[in-house]
């Protein structure tokens, strides 16, 4: 019998990835919207974006809300720890995400179109898997100091590091990356001939930052956490793959066919690589702070969540089934027709 | 100046559901009008009534908006300003703040697709269907989360070991014994306040352009629903201080300025306090306290004085919890005049006073959920988990709490403002019956394609 901290933080890591990808796609999409309207290629992807974005918006910021509510219920400690030390970044989070959140609803249900917001659309985008990111940093260990019972954050330490500085550039050109190859499949979905062209030049340029910012986060990683980094080595099959993933991924994208594919092949190269990471950091969830079994709730909450989880998740695949059918995979709503 | 962590996390945490207590009312509320509405609409065969299902959804979405990333802050701001409370408590209140993702996770999908699908379906009631989730998922959602603020007031189902939870009981802590008197009045009172707005939106339109069909249909409606739920809400109300009597004296003698024990109480209304603590120029409504506690005029009610004066309350909350009261039956009464006058034909229900009553009644609606949150909180410090744990043991020891309070009001007053502009927008240049008649020309030369097609 697996235990139940172990259900839950594999649970929470698979919702972590979800948000990761569903994320991703609207962030990187806020930007190359703001992108494409600065070198006014705007009238070729801004109706696509939005055609995809309208209806899965919110969906995306409940993701969010759901891993963040999860690793607080399975693993109380967290939030003493990561609380009391992400005040900051954590509030610039919130602050970054309620502009993004309420202007997209502003711009595409309400006012007409306006540069303002648009640019603080595709800012936000870029801005807020940085500050997320820092959360990452922060369990690698080393950014965080208890006194006295107060825990706070070590800015300089923070500010200083290569590996929080190559996370975040890993985070951003990620997400570019994997917008770019979603939103070339989904071009491709609609037909949009110029739409696609421009989103698989998107695609393709960010495609060598990702690869560059992975192997530079790797190495510092290296440096920062020699165990966390030992584990992973140990997990080199996975990374393999990953990077298996991506090459094949590149091929589609450059010779011009198969994008669902090419997109598939983006998802798992970030899966295996987001698990070969989640899988070596184990038992840590906050090096040395957290365990997972040392930060784990009362037993009967755990199992009360287990039980949650899963009938929460027969009511929710179901639905998003449904919306991947009605937005996703109906050629005539992608097209615009209906 | 010492900066006061405490203060200023409590500052925060309440500008944050000031803010987020306005768009959750309407999150809530609104899908049960628009569902209403759009049953009605199909039921009928009145487009009218489509119509107005269609523009609440449009109003809709962009407080949702709103409503959702408020809703984001304070889920993060828990754990982020108060970080040892949810340490703590984490482990008892998991459950239902975890089912409450769900619930808003499942009306977030569904509202995608019903904003999406309209005229997608051949049968109308097909679309019509997806109001259920929305509505069900907005009020399970208001269910779970107010559980967890039952378990602050009311905290059961576990048993307290050398500082820390034992022995947890998920189930009984979430079905605690203020909950089901608490959730029944926030969702009367959210959706009597939803029919409160609309109505005083149709009101004030009639006002200003004269009474349409569209309006009339729209106001009729909603007054209707008002008229129900301010009547659930009494009844709400009731239970919730017969619950406060039997359950936390302390909060309902502070409201009440109860300060003795004593048998046959009276209900004290307004009024002020001077030094002495005596009260001055209040209405006093004889053994109604009582009454109201218990359902009987001699019963005893417990005074204040039975608490320690460091677990008392503060006295403030008299105010909040009878401005409270009196909106609620304010709303009832413009409701049954309403309706009065709809049944009395001499009198128009549209006569111009009535209607600025009824416009009057949405900010007071409002009004009233802010000020009986504001007692309901306040009424319970200065505990944050009532007998566990006090406030000043539960916040962040981060003295950036204070810029961040100012950046966030910054925020709030910006969305606030933009929310209200944007809705102006969507509303004022496209007037109801300029929609209706280009919807009806759609329609027709819909109509006449499948004619032709067949």
């Amino acid at each position: 019998m697996i235990s139940y901290e172990l259900i839950g933080i594999t649970v929470l890591w698979l919702f972590l990835y979800g948000y990761l990808i569903v994320a991703s796609i609207d962030f990187g999409a806020g930007f190359f919207a703001y992108f494409a309207r600065l070198t006014k290629q705007d009238h070729l992807i801004n109706r696509l974006i939005s055609r995809y974005l309208s209806p899965v918006w919110e969906i995306t910021n409940v993701f969010f809300v759901f891993f963040f509510v999860g690793i607080v219920g399975f693993f109380p400690d967290t939030a003493y720890y990561y609380g009391s030390a992400l005040l900051v970044p954590g509030s610039i989070a919130v602050i970054l995400l309620a502009i993004r959140g309420s202007f997209y609803a502003f711009e595409n249900y309400g006012s007409k179109e306006s540069i303002v917001y648009l640019f603080l659309y595709g800012a936000t985008g870029l801005l807020i898997p940085a500050s997320l990111s820092v959360a990452l940093t922060l369990s690698e260990g080393g950014f965080i100091a208890e006194q006295n019972g107060i825990v706070s954050l070590e800015y300089l330490k923070l500010f200083t590091s290569p590996l929080s500085w190559s996370i975040v550039v890993l985070a951003i050109v990620s997400v570019l990356f994997i917008s770019g190859s979603f939103l070339t499949f989904y071009a491709s979905r609609a037909s949009d001939q110029s739409a696609l062209k421009l989103m698989r030049t998107y695609a393709l340029f960010w495609s060598t930052p990702t690869i560059i910012a992975a192997l530079t986060a790797f190495i510092y990683l290296s440096q920062h956490n020699e165990r966390h980094f030992q584990n992973m080595m140990d997990l080199w099959w996975l990374l393999a793959l990953s990077v298996g993933f991506f090459m094949s991924a590149l091929w589609l994208l450059y010779s011009g066919r198969r994008y669902g594919l090419a997109f598939i092949c983006v998802m798992l190269q970030f899966f295996c690589a987001f698990f070969a990471y989640g899988i070596g950091h184990y038992p840590y969830i906050l090096d040395p702070y957290i365990t997972i079994q040392g930060g784990a709730t009362q037993e009967s909450m755990g199992i009360a969540l287990v039980i949650a989880f899963i009938g929460g998740l027969c009511l929710l695949i179901p639905s998003l089934g449904l919306v991947f059918k009605l937005f996703l995979f109906d050629a005539d709503y992608v097209k615009g027709k209906k | 100046m010492e900066i006061d962590p405490v203060l200023w996390s409590r500052w925060l945490t309440g500008l944050t559901l000031t803010f987020h207590v306005i768009f959750a009312t309407v999150g809530v509320s609104v899908p049960l009008m628009i569902a209403i509405a759009e049953f009605v609409g199909i039921r009928k065969k009145d487009p009218h009534y489509i119509l107005m299902a269609k523009r609440w959804t449009r109003g809709f979405v962009i407080s949702v908006a709103v409503g959702v990333v408020t809703g984001t802050a304070i889920a993060l701001q828990l754990a982020l300003v108060w970080p040892n409370f949810m340490q703590l408590a984490g482990n008892v209140i998991a459950l239902p703040l975890f089912m409450e993702v769900f619930a808003f996770f499942f009306e977030a999908i569904f509202l995608g697709i019903y904003l999406y699908t309209w005229d997608r379906f051949r049968n109308p009631y097909i679309h019509w269907l997806l109001t259920i989730p929305i509505v069900a998922g907005a009020g399970m959602s208001a269910f779970f989360i107010t559980t967890v603020n039952g378990f602050m007031n009311q905290p059961e189902g576990f048993v307290m070991e050398a500082g820390h939870f034992a022995a947890v009981q998920p189930i009984q802590a979430m079905l605690n014994t203020a909950a089901p008197s608490k959730v029944f009045h926030v969702l009367t009172s959210a959706y009597l306040t939803g029919a409160a707005l609309l109505a005083g939106v149709a009101a004030f339109t009639m006002i200003r352009k004269g009474a349409t069909a569209y309006y009339k249909k729209s106001l009729h409606l909603m007054m209707g629903v008002v008229l129900i739920f301010g009547l659930l809400t009494t009844i709400a109300g009731d239970v919730s201080a017969k619950f406060l009597a039997e359950h936390q004296p302390e909060k309902l003698a502070a409201a009440e300025w109860h300060f003795e024990t004593e048998n046959g109480a009276d209900l004290i209304f307004l009024g002020w306090l001077n030094a002495e603590r005596e009260v001055i120029g209040a209405l006093h409504l004889p053994k109604a306290l009582s009454f109201l506690a218990f359902g009987n005029f001699n019963a005893e009610v417990t005074g204040l004085d039975e608490f320690p004066p460091d677990e008392h309350p503060p006295l403030l909350v008299h105010y909040l919890f009878d401005f409270m009261v009196s909106i609620g039956f304010v709303l009832l009464a413009v409701s049954l005049l309403y309706f009065l006058f709809v049944l009395w034909k001499k009198r128009n229900e549209h006569n111009k006073w009535l209607l600025r009553a009824i416009v009057a009644c949405t900010p007071l609606a409002f009004l009233g959920v802010e000020l009986g949150w504001l007692y309901a909180e306040v009424g319970r410090q200065p505990w944050i988990i009532r007998g566990y744990m006090r406030v000043e043991e539960a916040a962040t020891s981060s003295p950036n709490v204070m810029p961040l309070f100012f950046l966030f009001l910054l925020l709030y007053i910006v969305l606030g403002v933009l929310c209200v502009i944007v809705l102006r927008r969507l509303f004022r240049n496209n007037p109801a019956e300029a929609e209706f008649e280009s919807y009806m020309q759609r329609k027709q030369v819909q109509s006449t394609e499948k004619g032709e097609r067949s």
